[in-house]
């Protein structure tokens, strides 16, 4: 075991937690008053159904021994409940497996987080954590799976566990997650969003963001933890997490800058929103890429990936879906060219030492990206369109329209996120029971 | 008894109290408000969303005069309050029938 190592990952694997309320704070402060903690609690409930999941079967099913050994999922019961992994002498690599457990358990629950930005204001709460369950287990194990399950070879080289079809048999590179993690659910947030349809009134009535600054806190926290979220990728405290960290700063920045730039010249000024969006596209972009590429190509994708998505965001109202906070404009767009690039832009002087067509390499690596990034658009699409429709079909996971007017937050969960002034409330009930018994108790607390 | 009005910019809030209190004015009412006249709205771009705000900013000041003093006040707070752009705001002055202390029922003008 080195201890350098699994500081690491464990550091990194708490950044990645801050994630998640980080999401939550960043999208909370995209919708309107009314539904802010709803937007609070989808990330929340994640962090809860999806953290326990992950113990009991999820990273058995993502990494597991194949079943079959073709590569499309891990036995969920070998591992079931981790109790097999709880030994001091359970490595992986140069960290205890639980390390790993612990850090890619970060990754599945931001990844069901992400979806939620695209129904808000508008799916049920229960229908919601059901849907996080179920989809965690039917897609996003089994991707994970796919994408993240390396081979096991022993000293000459033969393999002595498979893991999944992407990262093995197909070869695509995906660093930290642009297909897992951001493809998979801008998918998953498009095929909600056909089910539920749009919010009462959209796009006329729906409102605007009603705290920026809260999104830029939540964008904040959002970068902060994606460097342990690339970085940590790297699963050594060395060289390639350190220019994974350098690519995730720089990605990032250049996109902010091309979101900015794009808004300047289509509607006369940078905005606040606009800047944090590019931020986030080019986190999105840079992660499958960020072992692939140098800082240049960082640079590139980051640029590529803000102006793409500036653009892409707008599309929306086009073509007529309510995707309410942009996680296809963003993460599915976002996903897809950062994974496709890394087919022009990876250089062999890069980690992963692989050359991209911009570097000789031809279209090699191009057409596995390509392969890729559709083969989990697609499944997470169906199998996510079919979750959700099911639920709407037997329990119903739209909010009915008169809850949808009252407001998310008094519905679902009968607290409001902001009270300024105390007027027209009163205790009704509470541990000293009903209302005169408490008036008592006040009395006799003066 | 008059009650003088003005919508002013909010910036322009310390000024209009400060050359009330140079005239001897100890107290007034002071909202945010909001609401249109001629200037209009503005606009707000999020993520290439366009949002024409009709309403703008505005502080509303209200302040109890005697007869004698209205001119006066009415004159220190257009002067404080104009900046000479657009979106400067109003001010009117209205009769008040009754005016009462609360504390000490004083009524008429040992009241304002």
């Amino acid at each position: 075991m080195n201890s350098g190592d699994t500081a690491w990952v464990l550091v990194c694997a708490a950044l990645v937690m801050l994630m998640t309320p980080g999401l939550a704070l960043f999208y909370g402060g995209m919708v309107r008053s009314r539904g802010v903690l709803n937007m609070l609690m989808m990330s929340l409930a994640s962090l809860g159904v999806v953290g326990v999941l992950w113990v009991l079967y999820g990273y058995s099913g993502a990494f597991g021994s194949d079943l079959g050994g073709v590569g499309l999922l891990g036995s969920p019961l070998e591992f079931f409940g981790l109790s097999r992994l709880v030994g001091a002498e359970d490595m992986s690599d140069t960290i205890p497996t639980f390390a790993f457990v612990a850090f890619q358990a970060m990754f599945a629950i931001l990844t069901v987080a992400l979806i939620s930005g695209a129904v808000a204001d508008r799916a049920r709460f229960g229908p919601w954590v059901l849907f996080a369950g179920l989809w965690a287990s039917l897609v996003y194990f089994p991707v994970a799976h796919w994408v993240f399950a390396f081979d096991a070879t022993d000293e000459s080289g033969e393999i002595t566990a498979v893991g999944g079809w992407i990262a093995n048999r197909l070869a695509a590179i995906d660093f930290a997650g642009g297909t897992a993690v951001h493809i998979n659910a801008g998918a998953a947030a498009l095929a909600l969003v056909f089910v539920l349809g749009p919010r009462t009134g959209w796009p006329r009535g729906t409102g605007k963001p009603h705290n920026l600054p809260l999104v830029v806190l939540g964008a904040g926290l959002l970068w902060f933890g994606w460097f342990g979220f690339n970085a940590g990728s790297a699963l050594t405290a060395g060289t390639t997490a350190a220019v994974v960290f350098v690519n995730t700063l720089v990605g990032a920045s250049a996109a902010m800058l091309a979101w900015m730039l794009v808004e300047r010249l289509r509607h006369g000024k940078p905005t606040t929103l606009g800047a944090v969006s590019g931020i986030v596209a080019g986190l999105v972009a840079i992660t499958p890429a960020c072992s692939a590429v140098t800082p240049l190509g960082a640079i590139a994708i980051g640029a590529l990936a803000g102006a793409g998505c500036a653009l892409a965001v707008e599309l929306k109202y086009r073509l007529r879906f309510d995707d309410s906070l942009d996680v296809v404009g963003v993460h599915l767009v976002g996903g897809l060219i950062g994974t496709l690039l890394v087919g022009f832009f990876a250089s062999e002087s890069a980690p992963a030492g692989v050359a991209g067509l911009f570097y000789g390499g031809g279209v090699d690596q191009l057409w596995r990206q390509a392969v890729g990034a559709v083969a989990v658009f697609a499944y997470s699409l169906v199998l996510s369109w079919l979750i959700a429709w099911v639920l709407q079909k037997t329990i119903g996971f739209r909010l009915d329209e008169r809850d949808e007017h009252v407001g998310i937050d008094e519905t679902e969960h009968a607290e409001a996120g902001y009270h300024f002034g105390d007027a027209g409330s009163t205790l009704r009930k509470s541990a000293a029971g009903e209302r005169g018994s408490v008036e008592e108790l006040e009395g006799s607390v003066r | 008894m008059k009650l003088l009005t003005a919508v002013v910019q909010q910036h322009k809030v310390d000024e209009v109290r400060n050359s009330l209190a140079e005239l001897g004015v100890r107290g007034m009412t002071i909202a945010d408000v909001q609401g249109y006249g001629r200037q209009r709205g503005h606009t707000e771009i999020y993520r290439g969303a366009e949002y024409e705000v009709d309403v703008v900013e505005k502080t509303r000041i209200e302040v109890l005069v005697n007869d004698d003093d209205a001119d006066d006040v009415l004159r220190a707070v257009v002067s404080s309050a104009r900046s000479g752009r657009v979106g400067d705001g109003k001010a009117w002055v209205t009769p008040v029938e009754s005016v009462v202390r609360v504390r000490t029922g004083e009524t008429g003008e040992q009241a304002v």
